[in-house]
């Protein structure tokens, strides 16, 4: 079967009623969409962007949760905790790079590390076992690098760093190809539901669909308004980060959270799978869904944190700045309900945890199917899917004598920071899910992420992306 | 893993001015097995994309544009016989001198007996400048954009700011009118010249005492925003931002193996004899310094024969070099250590100021003692380098502490 993806310029399919439309394709609409592409509906992933994952979902902290401080009882924690396994398996699965790092929630003052019990107390009624206690000694025996001050920390072993690029894009690869509709660049401006049939009116024109899942993240609020309801409005709240070279990633070895406080989660320093360290991010309420940019005040605030945590770590050379929304609403919680009158299902609230929930948010929402009116079927299994070697900790393809002796092509670095061959820019641009911009490519190869920001690459990829333009 | 491992005599990575310099002179001094890694497709560096002319000295060569010069310098090193293999990546060390690489023809582990480090230097871009606002497009280097207009005649836009005044600012200034831009403005923190008008000018204005406090528009850039000294700010509307200079030296290779680095400068520390910390691993060119001319890295690439091939000859390594450290406002000084060689070719040091200084009175002190005092009757810039006779070298004491250069 030919994969359907479409884009602006192309025309909507017209027949009958999709069986489901899900609005939005991030980490979470992908991850839902993934699903029920195991079972026999037709389904369309409606985006209002150009690439899938083009949100939230691709500015987030690229952490991994094992759900040990959420709120007891929640449908965050639960899904967390479960997210957590299965994206794990998956990852293992499909070539998704993860390192399981650990964590240290280091104490600075004597108020901090009288709160690390509690916190060890959280982890335990959360279900998580493993979390341990350690004094100053060893804290900083763990962590050479770490700044003066440190009284001690509580060690969170199975909380990992994952690549937060290829999981939405491996969630629809597989749904795309197991038939479900990818329809980009197709913002939703209106919806009318009548007679069973929600009508979407689109840039593109309109859809129609027997059930609609809203998973559209920054704006699931305004979807839900559309359909009548009025019980929730996400706030954004904008988190800035800045990524270290990879010449500072010896410095670190865990994950290093703040104990949080009153005032939020605090700013974090952390490994990437691609071998940088990752300073942030910030927490600020706005009311811009499309205030992604960074400001003075919030580089110079995470710099001042990062002194503190990592001294060493401010001397090294800055490679990127980037600045991602939280979908917040006020509410410690993930907002997920069925409404059955309406055949609707609103995936809301979905935090900074989103990437670590996304599979089993997915599995509890199929599982409200019938509630909402549709009986799914049963499950069938989805053809395996193998994802290209992101991780610095894998044999990426220019390591490979056995690749490039296939093809030449994966000896030929074209990004020189990244070491990214042709042989996998090519693959990228001849995916199921080819990227229409530089950002897209980059997302998927890493080609143009590195310290050199194009200097030395970026006319060249530039080139190569829009040779493959049709 | 199967690697081919093979065996040199000197190993250059880096075929720009300085790495085919290099090659050049050890080549046709009698060395047998020179070869240069280039990990680009074609060998020359960064003259390879820049147009304009005057590089060489017009003496010599009547004035070449980019890349006639660096066609001329891969010339001149396969003339002198040595081996020139592009597309070639050193991807990191296996031993004090032996480097893995990864090329079409697969991987492969060279062990040299001497290796010379030519990795050059790249503009710092936006994000490692800390330029607040969005991510749009339409934000170059100069490098890149000389690249997307020379190599692969990309549009570019109609309007553009250019950040920077060190001489790299006035290329990109003219790569952007090759293309049809427009140069609306060019800003640089620094006050304004008094002798401006003895200085090479662009058409464009130059907003002096000014810095870019945030880029904005999405997905493509529509203003620079800027401040001046003074409190006053404004939004320059333009669709392309060109941030040049601000160079740092492209030295990964150089720490993964090891190497020291020169606190001011970024590159390897290094004395006179282009000589780093490790044992048989020389630097040279724009690596150890960025922003200096093609034709000092190819000069550089030229000296470094001689120390190479005594080394070749002796094995000899001097082992802790006092540093050579300057104090603000001098921001850097090459080479960085006190070698057992006296003062390096060709007798002079090079310097750069972060500030203006007119007829500076320099003083040099170990451990105390005052090595040297003099003023330099001349005004020094930010952005360019300025020499420093360096025969009071030779009263340094080669076991003493940091020689330090302060503006008295």
């Amino acid at each position: 079967m030919n994969p359907t993806v479409t884009r602006a310029g192309d025309p909507l399919p017209g027949g009958p009623p999709y069986d489901v439309a899900v609005v939005g394709a991030g980490v979470v609409g992908t991850a839902i969409a993934r699903e029920l592409a195991r079972h026999r509906l037709r389904t369309a992933l409606v985006e209002a962007s150009d690439d899938i994952g083009n949100g939230t979902s691709k500015a987030n902290t690229a952490i991994l949760h094992t759900g040990f401080d959420a709120v007891p009882g929640s449908l965050e924690a639960r899904l967390v905790r479960e997210g957590q396994r299965r994206l794990t398996a998956y990852a293992a699965g499909t070539g998704i790079p993860v390192e399981r790092v650990g964590a240290l929630l280091v104490a600075w003052d004597e108020e901090q590390l009288a709160a690390l019990p509690a916190l060890l107390a959280k982890a335990e009624r959360n279900g998580y076992h493993a979390a341990r206690l350690l004094d100053a000694q060893e804290t900083a025996a763990r962590e050479p690098h770490l700044g003066p001050g440190a009284l001690g920390a509580l060690e969170i072993p199975d909380e990992a760093v994952v690549c937060p690029w290829t999981p939405p894009l491996a969630f629809a690869t597989q749904a795309v190809r197991a038939g479900v509709h990818l329809h980009l660049d197709c913002p939703v401006r209106h919806l009318a539901y009548d007679d069973g049939v929600h009508t979407l009116t689109t840039g593109r024109g309109p859809l129609r669909a027997r059930l609609l899942i809203n998973a559209a993240g920054l704006h699931a609020d305004e979807i839900d308004r559309k359909l009548g309801h009025d019980t929730f409005t996400v706030t954004p709240r904008r988190g800035q980060l800045i990524v270290f070279d990879k010449l500072a990633r010896d410095l670190v070895r865990h994950i290093l959270l703040p104990v949080p406080t009153a005032a939020g989660k605090g700013v974090l320093v952390a490994p990437t799978v691609f071998g940088n360290v990752l300073l942030g991010p910030t927490a600020e309420e706005l009311d811009d869904k499309t205030a992604t940019g960074s400001t003075a005040e919030g580089l110079a605030l995470l710099r001042e944190k990062g002194r503190r945590i990592l001294p060493r770590l401010l001397d090294e050379e800055v490679t990127a700045v980037y600045a991602g929304l939280r979908a917040a609403t006020g509410h410690e919680d993930y907002r997920i309900r069925a409404v059955p009158e309406q055949r609707y299902i609103a995936v809301g609230g979905i935090r900074s945890t989103g990437l670590t929930a996304s599979m089993a948010i997915a599995a509890h929402v199929t599982s409200l199917l019938p509630r909402a009116g549709l009986d799914p079927g049963e499950p069938a299994e989805l053809p395996p899917l193998t994802m290209p070697s992101l991780g610095e900790r894998d044999d990426r393809p220019y390591l490979r004598a056995d690749l490039i002796a296939r093809d030449p092509a994966y000896g030929t670095v074209v990004c020189h920071c990244e070491r990214v061959t042709a042989g996998e820019i090519r693959d990228a641009l001849h995916s199921t899910l080819p990227p229409a911009t530089a950002g897209g490519l980059a997302r998927r190869t890493r080609a143009g992420n590195g310290r050199c920001q194009g200097f030395h690459c970026g006319a060249a990829i530039r080139a190569r992306v829009e040779e493959a333009r049709p | 893993m199967t690697r081919r491992e093979r065996t040199v005599d000197v190993l250059v990575v880096g075929a720009g001015p300085a790495g085919l310099g290099a090659a050049a002179g050890l080549a046709a001094s009698g060395v047998r097995r020179v070869e240069v890694l280039e990990r680009d497709r074609d060998p020359g560096g960064i003259p390879r994309h820049c147009h304009h002319d005057g590089f060489g000295t017009r003496r010599t060569t009547g004035g070449l544009t980019g890349p006639a010069y660096a066609r001329r310098c891969a010339a001149a090193a396969e003339a002198a016989g040595a081996t020139l293999r592009t597309g070639i990546t050193a991807t990191g060390w296996a031993g004090p001198r032996t480097l893995d690489t990864t090329g079409p023809d697969g991987l492969e582990r060279i062990t040299a007996r001497a290796v010379v480090l030519a990795t050059g230097a790249r503009e710092r871009p936006r994000s490692a400048r800390l330029v607040p606002g969005t991510r749009p497009a339409g934000v170059y280097t100069t490098g890149e954009l000389q690249q997307a207009v020379h190599l692969h005649h990309q549009h570019i836009g109609t309007r553009a700011v250019i950040v920077g005044d060190e001489p790299v600012s006035l290329a990109a200034a003219e790569t952007l009118r090759t293309a049809g831009v427009r140069v609306v403005a060019r800003i640089t923190g620094l006050p304004p010249e008094p002798c401006a008008a003895l200085r090479p000018r662009d058409r464009a204005p130059l907003l002096t005492r000014t810095t870019v406090t945030a880029l904005t528009g999405r997905p493509r850039l529509t203003g620079v925003a800027v401040r001046h000294e003074d409190g006053r700010t404004t939004t320059l509307p333009c669709d392309t931002v060109v941030f040049t200079g601000d160079w740092i030296p492209d030295h990964e290779l150089a720490r993964r193996g090891g190497v020291v680095l020169d606190p001011g400068t970024r590159g390897p520390a290094h004395d006179a004899a282009y000589r780093t910390g490790a044992n048989g691993v020389f630097a040279v060119g724009s690596l150890l310094h960025g922003g200096e001319s093609a034709e000092t890295a190819t000069a550089e690439g030229r000296a470094v024969t001689a120390p190479v091939l005594r080394h070749l000859t002796t094995g000899a390594w001097p082992a802790g070099r006092p540093a050579l450290a300057v104090t603000e406002p001098l921001q850097w000084v090459a080479p960085n250590l006190v070698g057992p060689d006296g003062e390096p070719l060709p007798g002079r040091l090079t310097l750069r100021t972060g500030r203006r200084l007119t007829a500076p009175l320099l003083v040099v002190r170990q451990d105390g003692a005052v090595l040297h005092r003099g003023r330099l009757p001349r005004t020094l810039r930010p952005g360019s380098s300025f020499r420093l006779p360096a025969g009071w070298l030779v009263r340094a004491d080669r076991q003493g502490g940091t020689v330090q250069i302060t503006v008295g």
